[in-house]
């Protein structure tokens, strides 16, 4: 009863707002000044509506701290024995060895015997999207109902409660880019996440990271509408597809600039397929390719250079080792995964030596993602099979270079390395205290910080949050040492 | 040094092929996993594709002395529940599962299974020398690609006919033309939702067909010699299925019950008892709940220990804990690998290090990948084990298996030494300096 009449309310206040402003324009200016830029109506100027699902993240309760005594992993290549690493006010304030001076008023956090390393990230990610459970009325990520979905937006989808949230935070993942599914070329925009619990997404959302683009190549697009007997239904078809798209956003953005730059005629219709790829255009959107092939990665970037825009990632990337210069060349990041492959054709060429081998030349970015609620728990040990891997073809690979594929490269892949994805001083407070070196199967993350505030503890259950899904259900209030006893 | 030796060994072994086996081996200076126990410094012998001998003696005279010193030596992984020589390339199609509207319970992969299937390699590049096949169904662990994203995009599932998904085999992952050990060791059938699913929607209508079902295998087995005469009432199943179920009937041979969810375990457990037939619980992500009830019913089970999330609501009460609560209440447990043991089976031993990175001992976890699996499937002291008298699936690891920085070395398999080769190295090797030469790299080799 109550919130049926305070919806009649706001939606009464939303009508008459929406009449005094058109009323104003019609009557006012309009007529005057004809030269001026007339008020468009509420959400009708994409340029004013460019954060309208605006971040309401504050952050977890936080305190100044010194970590000191282990072996940090700073993510930026330094490997410091009895380290120290200063959190102050959320953010890293300094990182050093043993003479680092700690500041007044910080608690010292003794972490001998364990390691220290930025957040992980998982840059691919469709928690929330396709959350568990996976059951009828949960599936959420992909608007497969036509080819080009850009207008859709994967924060639109996310439910907060998914609990695959809270195991990722107990593997120590700190930020998470949630992406839309690859059935369709363009499947819409991703979203960057803090990874704490939230009772809205817009709670989790990561103050002032770019929105980006899910793009698919190859045989989920073709598969998915050519089993519809519509298109696309091959390669070629894919490509014919984005190209038209790419021609149309040109268009529309034309259109735009035309009418801002003289405010003649009427201005064009906002049209949401369009902003988005408006934003790639004007390098506000990140492309996230979904791409397994090599001679797909060369055919995308070509594409890129013929409308004037730029690729930021290739996801699964599984033949990212055949065009690894190029892509080192092209400064495009590859994320991956170490031991996914042979699921279907473009998969075929999947080896364990591909993040090592784009790693290799200069300026590569190697990542490794999840794209899997199971896989991102352990995106450490994931990291660790492509390192054994890379050793194994003779190369030198250390562990404090290793780590970057999972959070400074990770961070740079979704343009949030500026923010985060290493200890350096300046940036966010994203911090895991692992109980061994992380590339060992047997560390696990004992405490989990999110800028500077404690998200996740091991040893306190008051740190090992629950979603409501998880409340009653069967199991639910075991401790990890009452499951181990089977619950008798 | 070590692993140069190794190399260089295995490329003569290429050449020279399984007659090496006719020779003696001894394994030296490792630390020696037996599948049961540890011994420091050990010597493992081999002679005729089998163990002669596992202790802390010297190499016998003559034998070719393979230097281990400093290494850790296992018995090869069994893979479970795996799809091993049965699939090449998952979304293309495979040999695993039967969409017949006639046959059920005989449908049987052995007849399946290539030998020179690309997995089998790389498998064993994991360290994985031995699996046990099975037949999909739409609850098993191989029935989806795992690349979920195009999920929602009107891919359709697959429907069994029947309530069995048909028999499991064991295979043996050494080169050559054969490597089927045996046909026909267990039955399996899917159970919960999945099984609700294929007897039309609802638990209760499962159990009741299967009662039903079993009551039908024992009159036929009564009365063989009325029914090929056409004297006996009409059977709802085939007579190959009749058939094939016999021995299950009897209790001879296993039935994998694809199960997650506590109630349906306990269901399972009373319908066992109740019909005289051997179980062995696949999933169980809700066993620690009921593990002893499990363990008092002398049920083993295969899990997979990475699974803690509710995929569905028969597994809400997935936990990280599930192998070790398991094992501490005294089952028999086989740990698992990955996305239906194909592709990723080599990820088997680092599902078993996050078994014990959440309780379970390490000598437990090395035993449900090795021992325990020959056990379950009959095959106790013949592989899955450094003894005296086991065939020799030997491998020689760089440092504890369950860790990823660890790789495999050396793979025996009936006591031969594989190639460290597979398709995913030569394409590492066409590639590893960046592919950009004046030659395509089509020209290596």
């Amino acid at each position: 009863m109550k919130s049926v009449s305070l919806l009649g309310v706001s939606l009464a206040a939303l009508a008459l707002c929406a009449c005094a402003t058109t009323g104003s324009s019609d009557s006012g200016e309009a007529t005057e000044a004809p030269r001026e830029r007339k008020a468009m109506a509420e959400g009708l100027d994409p340029a004013t509506v460019a954060d309208p699902y605006p971040s309401t993240y504050r952050g977890l309760p936080r305190e100044n701290m010194a970590i000191v005594g282990g072996t940090v992993f700073d993510g930026a290549g330094r490997r410091i024995e009895n380290g120290v690493v200063i959190l102050t006010d959320g953010k890293i304030a300094a990182v050093g060895d043993a003479s680092t001076p700690v500041p007044g008023g910080h608690r010292v956090v003794d972490a001998r015997g364990r390691f220290v390393t930025p957040g992980i990230i998982d840059v691919h990610s469709h928690l929330g999207v396709y959350p568990s459970p996976g059951v009828t009325g949960m599936s959420d990520g992909n608007e497969a109902t036509q080819p080009n979905t850009a207008e859709v937006w994967a924060e639109h989808s996310v439910w907060p409660q998914d609990p695959g949230f809270n195991t990722a935070r107990a593997g120590g993942v700190t930020t998470l880019h949630i992406l839309p599914g690859s059935a369709n070329l363009f499947g819409g925009r991703g979203v960057t996440l803090r990874n704490v619990p939230s009772v809205t997404m817009q709670g989790m959302k990561f103050p002032g990271a770019p929105y980006t683009v899910k793009m698919a190549c190859g045989e989920n697009p073709s598969r998915v509408y050519g089993n519809r007997n519509s298109s696309p239904a091959t390669g070629m078809g894919n490509m014919a597809g984005y190209r038209a798209a790419f021609i149309s956003a040109r268009d529309y953005k034309e259109k735009w600039d035309k009418w801002r730059e003289t405010g003649e005629g009427t201005p064009p219709t906002r049209n949401l397929e369009l902003d988005t790829l408006v934003g790639v255009l004007d390098g506000s959107i990140l492309i996230q390719n979904h791409c397994y092939r090599g001679d797909e990665m060369a055919l995308m970037i070509d594409m890129s250079r013929e409308f004037g825009y730029r690729i930021t990632t290739f996801h699964h990337a599984t033949e990212a080792y055949k065009v690894a210069p190029l892509l080192a060349r092209e400064n495009i990041c590859a994320a991956m995964w170490t031991g996914w492959w042979g699921f279907k054709m473009e998969s075929l060429d999947g080896i364990e030596e591909n993040v090592a081998l784009v790693d290799a030349p200069e300026g590569g970015c190697a990542v490794v993602h999840s794209d899997d609620a199971e896989l991102t728990q352990r995106l450490n040990q994931e990291a660790a099979a492509a390192v054994a891997a890379g050793r194994r073809a003779g190369m030198t690979i250390t562990e404090e270079h290793a780590i970057s594929w999972i959070t400074s490269n990770a961070a740079r892949a979704i343009g949030i390395d500026d923010q985060t994805g290493s200890l350096e001083a300046g940036k966010r407070a994203d911090v895991v205290i692992w109980s061994a070196n992380p590339f060992s199967v047997y560390a696990r993350a004992d405490q989990v910080y999110v800028d500077g505030g404690l998200a996740f503890d091991r040893a306190d259950p008051n740190f090992q949050p629950l979603s409501d899904f998880e409340l009653g259900q069967p199991g639910h209030g075991q401790t990890a040492a009452g499951v181990r006893q089977g619950a008798r | 040094m070590i692993r140069r030796t190794l190399l260089m060994a295995a490329a003569v072994m290429a050449v020279a092929g399984p007659a090496l086996a006719q020779e003696v081996t001894a394994i030296v200076g490792g630390r020696v996993h037996t599948g049961t126990s540890v011994i420091e410094n050990g010597t493992v012998v081999m002679r005729d594709g089998r163990i002669v001998s596992v202790g802390t003696g010297g190499a016998p005279s003559g034998a070719r002395v393979v230097n281990a010193a400093g290494k850790v030596v296992t018995p090869g992984i069994v893979a479970v529940d795996s799809g091993l020589g049965g699939s090449e390339v998952s979304s293309v199609g495979d040999d695993l599962r039967n969409a017949s509207n006639t046959l059920s319970a005989a449908f049987d992969v052995s007849y399946g299974l290539d030998p020179w299937s690309i997995t089998l390699p790389t498998a064993r590049l994991g360290g994985v020398t031995r699996a046990v096949v099975v037949p999909n169904h739409p609850g098993s662990s191989g029935g989806h690609y795992h690349e979920e994203d195009t999920a929602g995009a009107g891919q359709g599932g697959f429907h069994t006919p029947g309530l069995f998904a048909g028999q499991a085999a064991v295979i043996h992952l050494g080169q050559g033309t054969e490597i089927l050990v045996r046909p026909r060791v267990a039955m399996v059938a899917p159970f919960g939702d999945a099984g609700a699913g294929v007897a039309g929607g609802a638990r209760g209508a499962e159990f009741t067909l299967f009662k039903e079902t079993m009551a039908e295998v024992r009159l036929y087995a009564r009365n063989r010699a009325a029914y090929e005469r056409g004297n006996l009432r009409d059977l709802s199943l085939s007579r190959a299925d009749l058939e094939a179920l016999i021995p299950v009937a009897e209790g001879r041979m296993p039935l994998i019950v694809t199960v997650s969810r506590a109630s349906d375990i306990l269901q399972v457990l009373r319908l066992a008892d109740e019909e005289n037939i051997r179980v062995i619980l696949d999933g169980a992500e809700e066993g620690w709940m009921v593990a002893d009830q499990i363990a008092a019913a002398r049920v083993p089970v295969l899990v997979n220990p990475i699974t803690n999330l509710p995929g569905n609501l028969e597994r809400r009460g997935a936990r990280m804990q599930n192998a070790a609560a398991l094992h501490a209440a005294g089952v028999v447990i086989a740990i698992k690998g990955n996305e239906g043991s194909i592709h990723r089976a080599r990820e088997t031993r680092y599902n078993a290090g996050n078994a014990v990175s959440h309780g379970l001992p390490h000598d437990a976890a090395i035993a449900a990948i090795t021992s325990n699996p020959a056990r379950i499937f009959g095959f106790d002291g013949q592989f899955g084990t450094l003894a005296a008298g086991a065939e020799a699936d030997v491998v020689i690891w760089s440092g504890d298996p369950l860790e990823p920085l660890t790789q495999a070395e050396a793979v025996f398999v009936r006591g031969v030494e594989q190639p460290m080769t597979a398709r995913n190295l030569l394409l590492r090797d066409r590639y590893r300096q960046g592919g950009e030469g004046a030659y395509p790299p089509a020209y290596g080799r």
